[in-house]
């Protein structure tokens, strides 16, 4: 909509002309304006360049719809990917939902990237037994798509299905693979992934991991120069998942507490200096900054404490902060707990990583 | 000069003073056939310049019914008005409290915090709230919800909806004949109903809708509140220029300001937050910067405090900064001291 041109929103010619005139071409280009600056750039006066504006903004705008037409489309077309993992999904009401950014995060090795491969295959089977029918992007920065290993979880997890002869190809076949090297790369793979979606009906997109395309650019910057990297496409996969309405999951790394991680407001004053001494030895904090965590609409951490590993869910529109103990099988990961630790306060957002490390056991 | 302060366009106005026309007093008394003459310009562009001009004087010297200002109003009219106000609930009490009876309307508010605080919690329950129909203490208004981020979810409007009419009714067992009327009217689905959702994808757009509301809240004349979740985001992603960009929010804010005050509604901008610093350590702070930090007549911060959800009124003109704990429920917002039994706490 930003991109719509001045040309095709039925202005008057004269106006029309006089905007290409002078290189004012998209709406982008006219709005970024204020109203002094365009009547000088533009040599009419206040009142036309109100109504100009006036004009160009309500062609930009986009329809409305209410809450209720909201709520009657969702429930037509189905909201949710089902993890057939019966706590998390009772807790994120009804599975990984479509339309929204999820992000598992979690320190290397605990199994971020087994949770995606179930993902995809859940994805790509047929919707007689629970899944979307439908063709899974999986984009692959580290070189972790085995699916030798993904034939295993489906062997484990259904065994009838992939028994019958032919249908494992078929399946495997549904999971396109891609290995971008460099950001821009990545970029241009995502500028054509909108018709792509649309296309080849492809029902679930996964990024795995995003941290890595961003660290390779750039090992040394600084948290404000590792953000631009991602700006551009930060958005434009949230607007492709919103239109396509597919589910997009998306890994992210982990990094130790740095002195500069901060929890406090000024107005808070100094407590900040007992409570950083005791974080800064076990915990971990996700990558990628708080930008990043204010743009994803779903977390979920992956975390390993006490002898065991958990999944939390750390911020979710709908549900409550809950952890849920696991383990990683032959078929995948299976919950241990199908009714999930209640977790209260800022605990939810800890990551810890303890008994993870063999040299130290 | 008082010429170049008129808004006309550049080209007239450089005619008019290489004419010589440099003071609102010399084009006092033309005719606009003369200027045209004048300056080989049409005749309807005189006529428009000489509009200009007059609108320009007219105000500086005319009479009110104030004898000072045209369009000022008196500190004792603007009281009882105020007091006549209704506020937005929040669904806590003790936030109602510190807030002097909830969300102010003709106000600017901003709500900024970390994620997974409760912001957008917060602004699908104010615009649930402002559909209590005035006969239970609401506004009987609509809401206009403009979602940058795509966070909202009508599943979870859904339940607070629910949870707010079960409050109400719980709150009012009355079974009058008045009160049977609006009875019919607490049903969820009118409640969705009442929510104007728009989805914006780049800050170009944002800026559109903004400018197009005049026109729809002329429209829609219900609306009461107008939510902006988030009011950062696509500001923090595309733009390169810094300049430009406080430019552009400035148009915004004032935009926003004065929508409110011309339709009585109240506007609530959620904000993320950023590090900044400041005493020699790296603190937390809202986005958008320190001239933005101006723009809104009250802020409101949500932070954990130990492992409480807490909100704290940094910047307000009416009331004292104080801080309110809140939790986050299955039904919505509301206070530490709601009652337990129905609460699921989350």
């Amino acid at each position: 909509m930003a991109n719509k041109l001045i040309n095709q929103m039925g202005l008057p010619p004269s106006l029309s002309h006089v905007f290409s005139a002078r290189n004012i071409l998209t709406a982008k280009d006219a709005l970024s304006l204020p109203e002094t600056d365009l009547m000088a750039l533009l040599d009419i006066d206040i009142a036309l360049a109100r109504s100009a504006m006036a004009s160009i903004s309500e062609a930009t705008c986009p329809p409305f719809q209410t809450g209720l037409a909201l709520l009657e489309e969702k429930m037509k077309s189905g909201g949710h990917l089902s993890t057939l993992l019966p706590g998390l999904d009772i807790a994120l009401c009804g599975g990984i939902p479509f339309g929204a950014l999820t992000e598992l995060v979690g320190p290397s090795g605990i199994g971020k990237s087994q949770f995606c491969l179930k993902l995809a295959l859940l994805a790509a089977l047929p919707e007689c037994y629970g899944g979307l029918n439908g063709r899974v992007i999986y984009i692959d920065t580290e070189s972790k798509f085995s699916s030798r290993r993904m034939i295993e979880i489906g062997e484990g997890s259904f065994p009838q299905i992939f028994r019958l002869q032919g249908l494992a190809q078929k399946m495997a076949g549904r999971i396109i693979v891609t290995r971008p090297t460099s950001i821009s790369e990545f970029n241009d793979s995502l500028q054509q992934m909108k018709l792509t979606l649309l296309q080849n009906e492809v029902k679930l997109l996964i990024v795995d991991s995003i941290a890595a395309l961003v660290s390779w650019d750039n090992e040394k910057g600084t948290i404000s120069s590792r953000q631009s990297p991602l700006r551009g496409s930060l958005s434009f996969l949230k607007s492709i998942s919103e239109f396509s309405r597919v589910p997009v999951v998306v890994t992210n790394q982990v990094r130790s507490h740095s002195s500069d991680d901060t929890f406090h407001y000024i107005f808070q004053g100094h407590r900040k200096d007992t409570s950083n001494s005791e974080r800064s030895e076990s915990h971990l904090t996700a990558a990628l900054g708080i930008q990043w965590a204010h743009a994803v609409t779903i977390r979920l951490i992956f975390e390993a404490h006490s002898g065991h590993r958990f999944i939390k869910v750390a911020k979710s529109p709908i549900s409550s902060p809950v952890a849920f103990p696991f383990v990683v099988e032959s078929s995948g990961i299976t919950l241990l707990n199908q009714e999930g630790i209640s977790v209260a306060g800022s605990e939810i957002n800890a990551i810890r990583c303890q008994g993870c490390n063999i040299l130290t056991q | 000069m008082e010429i170049s302060n008129l808004p006309i366009s550049p080209s007239i106005r450089s005619k008019l003073l290489s004419k010589g026309y440099t003071s609102l007093s010399s084009l006092s008394s033309i005719s606009p056939s003369f200027l045209a003459q004048e300056l080989s310009v049409k005749l309807e562009e005189a006529v428009e310049v000489l509009r200009a001009v007059s609108d320009t004087t007219t105000s500086k010297s005319a009479h009110t019914p104030n004898g000072i200002i045209p369009g000022a109003v008196t500190a004792w009219d603007m009281l009882s008005e105020e007091q006549m106000q209704r506020h937005i609930s929040t669904g806590c009490e003790d936030l109602d409290a510190i807030l002097g009876g909830g969300i102010h309307c003709k106000e600017v508010t901003e709500v900024g915090g970390v994620p997974g605080i409760g912001k957008t919690q917060l602004g699908i329950q104010l615009a649930v709230n402002v559909q209590i129909p005035v006969e239970y203490g609401g506004l009987g208004g609509k809401a206009v919800y403009i979602d940058t981020e795509g966070s909202f979810m009508a599943e979870r409007a859904y339940q607070i909806a629910e949870g707010c009419i079960y409050d109400i009714l719980d709150k009012f067992p009355s079974n009058s004949r008045e009160f049977l009327s609006c009875k019919e009217r607490l049903q969820v689905n009118n409640f969705l109903a009442g929510i104007f959702y728009f989805r914006i994808c780049s800050y170009t757009e944002q800026i559109a809708v903004i400018n197009y509301l005049e026109n729809f809240l002329t429209e829609h004349g219900d609306v009461k509140l107008v939510i902006i979740d988030s009011v950062t985001f696509h500001f923090r992603q595309d733009f390169d220029d810094l300049a430009q960009r406080t430019r552009v929010l400035g148009g915004l804010s004032l935009r926003l300001m004065k929508l409110s005050k011309m339709f009585n509604l109240a506007v609530v901008l959620l904000n993320q937050v950023t590090t900044k610093f400041t005493d020699g350590s790296f603190q937390l702070t809202l986005a958008l910067g320190d001239s933005w930090s101006h723009s809104c007549t009250n802020r409101i911060i949500l932070h954990w405090n130990g492992n409480e959800r807490c909100a704290y009124i940094e910047k307000s003109p009416s009331v004292p900064s104080a801080s309110a704990p809140y939790l986050v429920t299955g039904k919505g917002i509301r206070g530490i001291n709601s009652n337990f039994k129905r609460a699921r706490i989350m």
